[in-house]
């Protein structure tokens, strides 16, 4: 068993001795946890990143909802320490099937037990990893000159070239990209240019942009993972490579950008380790969708909910957000990276991203 | 409509008060007398053909719509015949489908009959019917509905309508097969027998074939009968569509109270009107003339509606001028007179409101049936009118759709033209939101799991056209709805707190006992420490005196249980009393003692003790599903469950009984 390990199982061991002390003394059973939402990240001038603030909210027995999250605390806290005395892991996906014999403390949807989780790292300052629990989701893919090591499930390591020595769908990154499974060994390129959608992924990589560029391109799947952007806030801070982020033009895009450069909320606790505050955007901006005459959607309610509540959002308070906001506000419109299609297949590589590469002066 | 007007007109000469013909353009020609030209002219123009034109204004205005009409109009002349006749009316409809588009309808009542020499008038011949004059509640109005029916069948199959009428147990029943000549607007009669007939002793049948189409849904014949058996709870009403049978059963064996025919009051009457009853009165002097003719006029008032007029009180009413006839309508409307009597209405009552709604929605399991509110009698325009409002809640209604708003007019439902009518408004107005119903933006209709029924009756229910489908906007009837939608409105916010209250002990419940003990379990597992005692965790959390009462129905009786359970951190001693109709106990353990209007047990509980009350209690569906339970020497706030002892607990409550 790691240090880390018996560690994290001391301090999860406290959650358990609180609550038995709580109802020895005759007490109502109760945890405190910071607030998770936007009202309650603070930014954190030394990382250049939002984090948690100061205030707590408290999860009680005397409430129905709250009576099972302690329970179905406790449960999972037991099945964690029988899993590091055992040295075994699970998927996130994994223990939430196994909760389904927790009995009253079960859960109901996987998002809970998720959400108990980061709970539990923001509790404990240990993260999941420390608690034998590995996400399911699978990491985005990686095509650019740059080569790694990767430690394989035989304790080998494996050198990779993500242009020379991978097919068409590049590299994909696995859900641990800390040192001792991935390391930086080579580089020649300018910078990374992180992409929403699989389809300009591969309209990209089939132009060779890569190339042609000088840019390593990674694909973000929507909503990135961890390892995503853990693995893109390392490759800026030890290769010294600037980060681009490339999206639909859309308010849940915007907040895709968000989580990459200033951290999501869900995960405000991780922020200083997974989120990289240089990166930048660089569309599709409302500005866009007039400047190159896009084909656009019309916002529906949703979104334009969405909008309003990013002029509200912290990470967002900066005139470019600001205004880029306010106008897709007022043109009540979005459009996909895709849109740009409309003036050809090669306009993108070949006049959208440079313009706007240039205009950032990255290349 | 000045068509309409001249083509029945010509036909049908004592042309009565005929409310659906618009006001104005009577007056209209009157005043310039030129009724009688166009007449000359517009005889030409068939009845069939006006009807062809107009049937929407008959409510025949698409293949669906007519179906239900033809029915309604069926239904509802079987329902005022029985109600006159103080029969207990057994209602059988029965639709089905003969061809493409065409069905056979019958309707059959067990009224008083019609006597041979009426049927053809009755029902071949348009403006024939015996309440023109009639001031009084009743559903029909205008002699124009089941003419209209046979019509509307002899113009979309040909076919002519059957008739079945029986007027005692001893006689034969006639059969009459009719059409009518659309032309002169005379029933023609096709084949006549004289038949046997023993399903009903007396009583009627209307058969005929239409082209329409048959649906399900809020708009049906189904629904129509549905809302019908809910306004209309001492009827029995058999329903069969296809060969699929309903029975809509009786929830009560009382007629609705007896209608009384008023005289008009001057603050209703139009021009039109006076000129008709001037012209035929019999009375010698204008002012005998108002104090006969005419309801709450006395001496004082005649006199000074002849002096607002300033018409001779001695001038005989024939010779009135059409102008000075408008100066005593005006002169009407300024006099301070007495509001009419309101003997002419018959409001369903709250009673069989809440027993209608039980007997029809009863598959949706309500949680609760709001106390239905009857509205004292009011009046607009010399009208009387009144208003009822009943409301259903919770249960498996949906919750998160608008609320389904049941509209009726003299217990007729109203299906179509939601939205332009007075009710809905009113219920619109309403801020539902303080009543714990959701409402967006504060105003409109209201979403949640409630039925919302609003019963207009009015010797002159004001329809916003012809068709009848929806209430007019009058000032006087939204504030009437009003008063009474937020008079159940207020219940039902008393039910909802109560509700919730109960909701979070529930949840407690289910903390202290299932998730506590658990949680000490799992942790003192962890801590590898042995199970900590959870009485005090429990009673902190809980810190409430319990009452709960549970019940079961079944055939005539309640099987019943009171819980008490101490969930305060100290010990309490304490009194329960349970409001019980004495002869309604079957059998009480612990028995308790007699108190007041009901029972009361002396219990000392220690914390987390418990205490428990069964009953078997005889009564009706609903009598005893809730209980009215009171706690008496201990702090209130903590109990839940049960209200503080009222003052008048020792007085017997006075029963409450309807009398006709
Ligand atoms: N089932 C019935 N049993 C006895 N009498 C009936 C029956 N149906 C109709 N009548 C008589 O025939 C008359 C005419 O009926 P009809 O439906 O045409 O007019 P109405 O009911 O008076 O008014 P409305 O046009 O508003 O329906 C009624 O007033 C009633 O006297
Ligand atoms: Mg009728």
């Amino acid at each position: 068993m790691s240090a880390e390990s018996l560690n994290a199982v001391k301090s999860l061991e406290e959650i358990a001795k609180k609550i038995y002390e709580d109802i020895d003394k005759g007490r109502i059973p109760s945890m405190d946890i910071p607030v998770r939402t936007k009202n309650n990240i603070v930014f954190d001038i030394k990382h250049g990143v939002w984090k948690y603030g100061k205030s707590f909210g408290q999860r009680s027995a005397k409430k129905l909802d709250g009576a099972y999250m302690l329970l179905r605390t406790l449960y999972m806290l037991d099945f964690i320490k029988d899993m590091i005395r055992e040295n075994k892991s699970s998927t996130l996906r994994e223990m939430y099937y196994i909760s389904e014999g927790w009995k009253e403390g079960k859960f109901h949807a996987q998002d809970e037990s998720n959400s108990l989780v980061e709970d539990l790292e923001i509790i404990t300052r240990y993260m999941r990893e420390d608690f034998k629990l590995r996400p399911e989701e699978d990491g985005a893919r990686v095509i650019g000159n740059i080569t790694i090591d990767e430690v394989n499930r035989k304790g080998i390591k494996k050198r990779i070239n993500c242009r020379d020595d991978v097919g068409d769908s590049g590299y994909t990154v696995p859900y641990n990209v800390e040192k001792e499974k991935v390391s930086f060994v080579d580089l020649d390129a300018d910078f990374v240019l992180a992409i929403e959608t699989g389809g300009m992924f591969d309209r990209l990589v089939e132009n060779g942009f890569d190339e042609k560029e000088r840019a390593v391109l990674l694909h973000l799947k929507g909503q990135p993972a961890r390892s995503t952007r853990r693995l893109l806030k390392r490759m800026n801070e030890e290769l010294n490579l600037p980060v681009v982020v490339f999206t639909d033009g859309d308010p849940w895009s915007f907040r895709i950008f968000a989580s990459v450069a200033y951290g999501a909320i869900k995960t405000a606790h991780l922020s200083e380790y997974l989120a990289t505050p240089t990166a930048e955007f660089i569309g599709v901006t409302a500005s866009d969708i007039l400047n190159y005459e896009l084909p656009t959607d019309k916002l529906n309610d949703r979104d334009v909910e969405a909008l309003k509540a990013e002029l509200s959002d912290p990470r967002f308070q900066t005139d470019f957000w600001i205004s880029e906001i306010k106008a897709m506000l007022e043109i009540k419109k979005k459009a996909e990276q895709q849109a740009l299609a409309k003036y050809g297949l090669n306009y993108v590589t070949d006049t959208y991203l440079p313009e706007k590469l240039q205009e950032m002066s990255i290349i | 409509m000045v068509l309409f007007l001249n083509v029945l007109g010509a036909c049908f000469s004592p042309c009565g008060r005929n409310v659906y013909i618009s006001m104005p353009y009577v007056q209209t020609m009157l005043n310039e007398n030129i009724a009688e030209v166009l007449a000359e002219r517009q005889k030409e123009i068939s009845v069939s053909e006006f009807f062809e034109r107009n049937k929407h204004v008959l409510g025949f205005d698409s293949p669906v719509k007519s179906l239900i009409t033809a029915v309604k109009e069926g239904v509802d002349n079987a329902l005022d015949a029985c109600e006159e006749a103080e029969i207990l009316p057994d209602l059988t409809v029965e639709i089905r489908k003969v061809e493409r588009n065409e069905y056979l309808i019958a309707i059959q009542d067990n009224g008083p009959g019609i006597v041979k020499r009426n049927i053809p008038k009755v029902f071949g011949q348009l403006l024939y019917g015996s309440r023109f004059h009639a001031i009084r509640q009743s559903r029909g109005q205008q002699g124009i509905g089941i003419s209209g029916v046979v019509m509307y069948s002899q113009l979309t199959t040909g076919r002519p309508a059957r008739i079945l009428s029986k007027t005692a147990k001893k006689m034969a029943a006639n059969e009459v097969f009719l059409s009518i000549d659309t032309k002169h607007n005379r029933p023609e009669v096709v084949k006549e027998d004289v038949v046997l007939w023993d399903e009903t002793e007396h009583g009627t049948r209307v058969e005929v074939y239409i082209k329409g189409r048959l649906l399900k849904g809020r708009q049906s014949v189904y629904e129509y009968l549905r809302r019908t058996a809910i306004v209309n709870p001492h009827a029995r009403i058999i329903y069969e569509e296809e060969g699929k049978k309903y029975i809509f059963e009786r929830a009560t064996d009382k007629l609705p109270k007896k209608t009384v025919e008023i005289r008009p009051h001057p603050y209703g009457v139009e021009l039109g009107t006076l000129l008709k009853m001037l012209k035929h009165s019999k009375n010698r002097q204008i002012n005998a003339f108002l104090m006969n003719e005419f309801s709450r006029v006395s001496a004082r008032v005649a006199e000074d509606i002849c002096s607002a007029a300033e018409i001779d009180p001695k001038k005989k009413p024939k010779e009135i001028s059409t102008d000075e006839a408008k100066k005593l309508v005006n002169a009407m409307k300024k006099v301070k007179i007495m509001a009419p009597p309101s003997d002419c209405l018959s409001p369903i009552g709250a009673h069989l409101i809440k027993k209608g709604l039980r007997n029809v929605l009863d598959e949706y399991s309500p949680e609760y049936y709001v106390p239905p509110i009857t509205r004292e009698p009011a009046v607009y325009s010399g009208n009387p009118f009144q208003v009822e409002v009943g409301m259903v809640y919770g249960g498996n209604l949906p919750k998160d759709q608008q609320v389904e708003i049941l509209r009726f007019a003299n217990r007729v439902p109203l299906l179509y033209q939601q939205g332009a009518c007075a009710i809905t408004h009113a219920i619109e107005r309403v801020k539902w939101k303080q009543y714990g119903l959701e409402q967006r933006s504060g105003k409109g209709i209201p979403a949640g799991p409630a039925i919302i029924l609003v019963h207009v009756a009015s010797t002159r229910v004001p329809f916003t056209s012809e068709a009848k489908e929806a209430v007019a906007d009058i000032p006087e009837i939204i504030e009437e709805i009003d008063k009474g939608l937020k008079e159940c409105a207020r219940h039902l916010r008393l039910h909802i707190k109560k509700q919730e209250k109960k909701k979070k002990v529930r949840d407690k419940f289910e903390i202290v006992q299932k998730i506590i003990p658990e949680i000490a379990k799992k942790s003192a597992e962890i801590v590898g420490k042995p199970v900590p005692p959870i009485d005090k965790t429990i009673t902190k959390i809980m810190g409430v005196l319990w009452v709960d009462y549970e019940s079961k129905y079944a055939k005539g009786a309640f099987d019943a249980k009171i819980t008490v359970i101490n969930y305060m951190e100290k010990k309490a001693k304490f009194s329960l009393y349970a409001e019980i109709e004495k002869e309604d106990i079957a059998s009480i353990s612990p028995e308790g003692t007699p108190d007041g209007r009901g029972i009361r047990w002396e219990l000392k509980l220690e914390p987390t003790e418990s205490f428990e009350i069964s009953l078997k209690l005889r009564g009706e569906r609903g009598d005893y599903s809730d209980m009215e339970l009171y706690t008496d020497g201990v702090n209130q706030v903590h109990v839940v469950g049960a209200e503080p002892l009222p003052g008048d607990w020792t007085l017997e409550k006075t029963k409450i009984v309807e009398v006709n």
